[in-house]
């Protein structure tokens, strides 16, 4: 599923209350059938176990290497030998084909590279819904493929839900079975890529091509 | 325009200075209430982690090489020359009643239950304060506060904790050595310009400050190195809008803990005669 919708739309923050990782004052959220608003700290734990997030600026820590970053909900969740950590980290930084990167530091990294070690960390506990905040935002045309071709395959291999916010309609055609349109905080239209694709409201149309949408129409950006 | 209606506008405009005036004043109470509330709030969920989590030893060990370790010399620098302007200005006034060779008692009560402590809290507070004020806000913009917590940890428990605990850990260890290099830097100046011998000015040190005046400065400067360590903290995570708000934070951080190092300084030191 891929969210889309133009800057300050509130994608980014539909996509941190998902994980419960701001304040929330009302509504509910879902996750099983279960409201996550009211869970404790352990509940929230678990949750937090079972879906993995991609910031949208990797947030890698700083003073950390590769290895302990990618590690890093692996020690917060679970008691592995440092063998098995190991194993798990070499795993998933061969999955996003950073293989032998693991000494790095962070500001070594190209931009890209830290997006991928930043997913090769969100997939770390083999979570069952990936959350991507605007992956592709503000990278190469080469490495926006190459990032649009590991959702996918994550997506294959792990069996995971995928759940992306994005503005670029490039990546959101070519990862998504479902879109969702988000104008000023509300869902406008949920379908598949031919129906939004086919989608006769003039918003998502204006989104869609690029277009400046005619200052007459019903609720122009 | 009639006197009449010339006046009214001036009443006017006067009503609305004033009440922008009021209105700032109310802002800047709410907003210091709110901040009191929020480093109230974290000190407790500070402690309460020490409590609930494992303790966080390879951060609280990084923790103190930064605060102690690292801030050593300019501590150092601080207090020499605090013991021996000290010095210099005592031994010309105290010369006027005829007690210059008196020197070593003044310097030493003055560095070990006030100067010592106070001065090394302030250096902690620019130095250390700031680090981590700007350390953290850079992590808030940067995401990096969020995905701890999206990575299943807690942000106190992590950043803020270890923190607090190097420096209420190291400030007393740093006014230690400052006490020790202040009244070291007294007793030099104090036998340069006013023939005291060292041997006569650590006796006199002996005679007059009471262990008591040493753990009175002491224990303040533990509290100085709480309050320091949760200021800095609170202003780093409460960081808003990017680099700029970095520095604000930073700003922030250091006038605060400076201010309320010179605050609870008082309230401490009365607190102490008193017990």
């Amino acid at each position: 599923m891929t969210i889309l919708g133009g800057s300050g739309s509130g994608k980014t923050i539909l996509l941190k209350a998902l994980l419960r990782l701001l304040v929330i004052d009302s509504g509910k959220i879902l996750f099983e059938g279960r409201d996550i608003i009211p869970m404790n700290e352990e509940d929230l734990l678990a949750l937090r176990r079972r879906v993995g997030m991609l910031f949208q600026g990797a947030a890698l820590f700083d003073s950390l290497s590769v290895a302990e970053n990618s590690a890093y909900p692996l020690r917060e969740h679970f008691k592995k030998s440092e063998e098995e950590i190991s194993a798990i980290v070499k795993q998933k930084l061969a999955l996003v084909g950073l293989p032998g990167i693991e000494e790095a530091l962070p500001n070594d990294l190209s931009g890209g590279m830290k997006k991928r070690v930043a997913l090769a960390r969100a997939i770390a506990t083999d979570p069952e819904v990936l959350l991507y905040d605007e992956p592709t935002t503000g990278l190469d045309p080469i490495n926006t493929t190459r990032i649009n071709n590991l959702i996918k395959s994550i997506q294959e291999k792990m069996k995971v839900t995928s759940i992306v916010v994005t503005h670029d309609m490039g990546s959101a055609f070519s990862i998504s079975d479902r879109l969702a349109f988000l104008y000023k905080g509300k869902i406008e239209t949920v379908g598949t890529k031919d129906q939004i694709q086919q989608s006769n409201n003039a918003l998502i149309q204006s989104f869609i091509t690029g277009e400046i949408p005619d200052e007459r129409a019903r609720r122009p950006f | 325009m009639s006197q009449g209606s010339e006046l009214g506008k001036i009443e006017k405009e006067v009503e609305e200075a004033l009440g922008g005036f009021f209105e700032n004043i109310g802002q800047s109470a709410m907003g210091f209430l709110e901040s009191l509330g929020g480093m109230a709030l974290m000190s407790l969920r500070t402690i309460s982690s020490l409590f609930k989590y494992h303790f966080p030893l390879q951060p609280f060990l990084s923790a103190c090489e930064f605060v102690g370790v690292r801030s050593l010399n300019l501590i150092s620098v601080v207090a020499l020359f605090t013991g021996m302007v000290l010095a210099l200005q005592f031994a010309v006034g105290l010369e006027r009643f005829g007690l210059k060779i008196d020197v070593g008692q003044v310097v030493g009560i003055s560095i070990i239950r006030e100067l010592g402590p106070v001065l090394t809290s302030l250096m902690v507070a620019a130095r250390v304060g700031s680090g981590i004020a700007s350390e953290l806000g850079s992590m808030v913009v940067t995401e990096q506060v969020l995905a701890i917590e999206a990575l299943g940890a807690n942000p106190v428990h992590k950043l803020v904790l270890p923190r607090v605990l190097a420096t209420t850990w190291m400030t007393p260890v740093l006014v230690v050595a400052a006490d020790i290099i202040g009244v070291l830097g007294g007793m030099w100046i104090a036998y340069i310009e006013a023939g005291v011998t060292p041997r006569y000015y650590l006796e006199q040190i002996q005679r007059t400050v009471s262990v008591d005046d040493f753990f009175s400065g002491l224990s303040k400067s533990i509290f100085f190195g709480f309050f320091i360590g949760i200021i800095s903290c609170y202003q780093g995570l409460q960081t808003k809008g990017g680099t700029v708000g970095v520095g604000e934070s930073t700003t922030h951080a250091v006038v605060y803990s400076s201010l309320i190092v010179f605050i609870s300084d008082f309230f401490l030191t009365k607190l102490f005669i008193l017990f």
